[in-house]
């Protein structure tokens, strides 16, 4: 659809993004406060930052953050392909309904519930076959491989609904088994909503707070629960100084993937007008 | 090139044991979701019925072997029975119900023109105001949260800026009121309402506005009557995505709203960090999980229209 915009429509727009822009904009802007008190202007400095990079608690828990999120967005983009493959390749087949309802219920279930019930599931499992012993980062990535593994089938789901399986049957045809039609064809064409999943899935480890608090056992502390024990006795500078890296680190990010899938489309589209330009 | 030739040859493997590569695929994350997801459920209520005890895990089992072949089986509704007798509970659920769809209808209200303004850009622009909704997506919720208590506290952004213009005395209290936990909530979610809304505005089809402009209809008129029942299965998942977490949420009412915004995400995390009661937290899930099954079921419906995959 495009169109005019009405006044009204575009001053909501701006409003709506400032709204999402100026908070960020303005924790960036106090991590270079020169004074403790955060919102008060002291003069410009860096010396949080320092600070920041001297703290070996935040430096650790980051560290740990970074393997279980590097852990379980790998875990997370297999099954969620995998699901993501079922729930539009295989037709009709016994079981579906509740494997569509499984694989989209964590996308909204409340965070409290989900953490709740996978904490009682391994000390049930524990009790019963010792396995998971304690809790830490084995539990943690196997807990979050489960909630983010529905972000990924919804993303690799979207994208094989709309890709055209005329080049899957042709290749069927033509005689490349069910394994080698995937390798070879779908995996290359989905390739780019693969890597949007496995990023979603990082960044949702990453992030997650609260099933991590439940599932979580002594000396996993993983960066949210750290800044969240931070930030409940009050802000502080250094929160600031991280939030900036955290920000400008998927800004970067971002960027570099929107630029590549920019260029995946706009080499997808000359390739079809040199399609339709090669039959006329 | 090795791996799907490889990957070719185990295929063959299995389907020489009678399965085929797709029972492979689909039973991989179908039996991971049956116990990671689905089994925890099952654990939840059978302890959401069990009794309390003083020990690691603390709730007594159900079943217990008394002696040869005699199994006593313990149920108690104790927990649910606690949870309708005292008022705390009632409370913070009415309180979550209304807190969660007090914030959906503000994120409709500011998400609906910010998705209709960018389906109505420029294609050269929608796909940068797009990703521009997404960033804060993909930055801290945590330190998102976290920088709203920098602008609303005493001597936050907002209360500096209002005292050094003159136009207050002293401080509003805005931190740790409901105020900020809605703006919390609000700010946090609105990016889950614009996206479905968007794909929804973006498929709209122009032609059918110029119709009813033609016909003489005006466009507040023809936005009731045209763009909004069209646009209809975007407003529901969108309301969805924001309601539904919202009302288990516990990180903005711990770090924004006050002592006494009492919501059931709050309620349950304390019950089971603060007091150790896993039962009664158990039944407080469970509890949960019943209001929200309709929500769920209809997010279900509309998710499965927009990705209906094979019929």
């Amino acid at each position: 659809m495009n169109g005019s915009r009405s006044r009204f429509v575009t001053t909501m727009m701006i409003a709506g993004f400032l709204f999402l822009y100026l908070p960020i904009v303005l924790m960036i802007v106090f991590s270079f406060n020169e004074s403790r008190l955060v919102t008060v202007w002291g003069g410009f400095s860096t010396k949080w930052y320092g600070e920041l990079f001297r703290n070996q608690q935040i430096l650790g828990a980051a560290w740990l953050s970074f393997k279980i999120a590097a852990m379980n967005a790998t875990g997370a983009t297999v099954l969620g392909t995998l699901a993501g493959l079922a729930l539009t390749r295989f037709g009709r087949f016994r079981g579906r309904p509740l494997l569509t309802g499984l694989a989209t219920a964590p996308l909204v279930m409340p965070e409290v519930i989900t953490g709740l019930s996978l904490l009682l599931l391994f000390v049930a499992m524990e009790q019963a076959i010792g396995w998971p012993a304690g809790r830490g980062i084995t539990t943690i990535t196997i807990a979050h491989m489960t909630f983010s593994m529905a972000y990924v089938t919804v993303v690799v789901q979207s994208r094989l609904a709309t890709l055209d399986e005329s080049l899957e049957e042709a290749a069927m045809d033509l005689g490349a088994r069910p394994a080698k039609v995937f390798f070879l064809i779908t995996l290359p064409i989905i390739l780019p909503a693969i890597l949007a999943g496995w990023l979603l899935a990082f960044t949702l480890s990453w992030d997650d707070l609260v099933i991590t608090s439940f599932v979580t056992g002594p000396g996993s502390s993983t960066l949210p629960v750290v800044i969240f024990s931070k930030v409940r006795l009050g802000v502080s500078p250094d929160i600031n100084a991280l939030a900036t890296i955290l920000v400008l680190f998927v800004a970067i990010f971002t960027t570099i993937f929107g630029l590549y899938m920019i260029r995946q489309q706009k080499r997808r589209d000359l390739d079809v007008q040199r399609a339709v330009a090669a039959n006329e | 090139m090795s791996k799907p030739f490889l990957l070719g040859e185990l295929m063959a493997w299995i389907r020489a044991r009678g399965y085929s590569g797709r029972t492979l695929v689909t039973a991989v994350p179908y039996l991971w979701l049956l116990l990671f997801f689905l089994a925890p459920f099952l654990i939840v209520l059978k302890i959401s019925v069990s009794e309390m005890q003083l020990a690691m895990p603390p709730y007594q089992p159900l079943v217990t072997w008394i002696s040869d072949g005699v199994v006593a089986l313990r149920i108690s509704f104790e927990n649910y029975a606690f949870l309708l007798k005292d008022s705390l509970y009632w409370k913070s659920y009415l309180n979550s119900i209304t807190t969660a769809a007090i914030s959906t209808v503000a994120c409709l209200l500011i998400g609906y023109p910010m998705a209709y303004g960018i389906a109505r850009s420029a294609p050269a622009w929608r796909n940068l105001l797009l990703l521009l909704v997404m960033l804060p997506f993909w930055t801290s919720f945590l330190l998102r949260v976290y920088a709203w208590i920098g602008i609303l506290k005493n001597n936050g952004v907002i209360n500096n800026l209002l005292m050094a213009l003159g136009i207050i005395d002293e401080p509003i209290v805005m931190l740790q009121t409901n105020f900020a936990m809605y703006i919390g909530i609000v700010y946090s979610y609105l990016p889950f309402m614009v996206l479905p809304l968007y794909t929804a505005v973006e498929k709209l089809d122009n032609s059918l506005l110029e119709a009813a402009a033609d016909l003489g209809c005006r466009p507040v008129k023809a936005f009731f009557l045209i763009t909004v029942p069209l646009t209809k299965a975007g407003i529901i998942a969108g309301c969805m995505l924001v309601f539904i977490p919202a009302v288990g949420e516990f990180v903005i009412p711990a770090l924004l709203g006050g002592p006494d915004a009492l919501m059931i995400g709050r309620v349950l995390w304390e019950e089971f960090f603060n007091n150790r009661d896993w039962p009664v937290a158990s039944a407080v899930a469970i509890a949960m999980l019943l209001l929200l099954v309709v929500p769920i079921m209809i997010y279900q419906r509309s998710q499965g229209q927009q990705l209906g995959g094979h019929p």
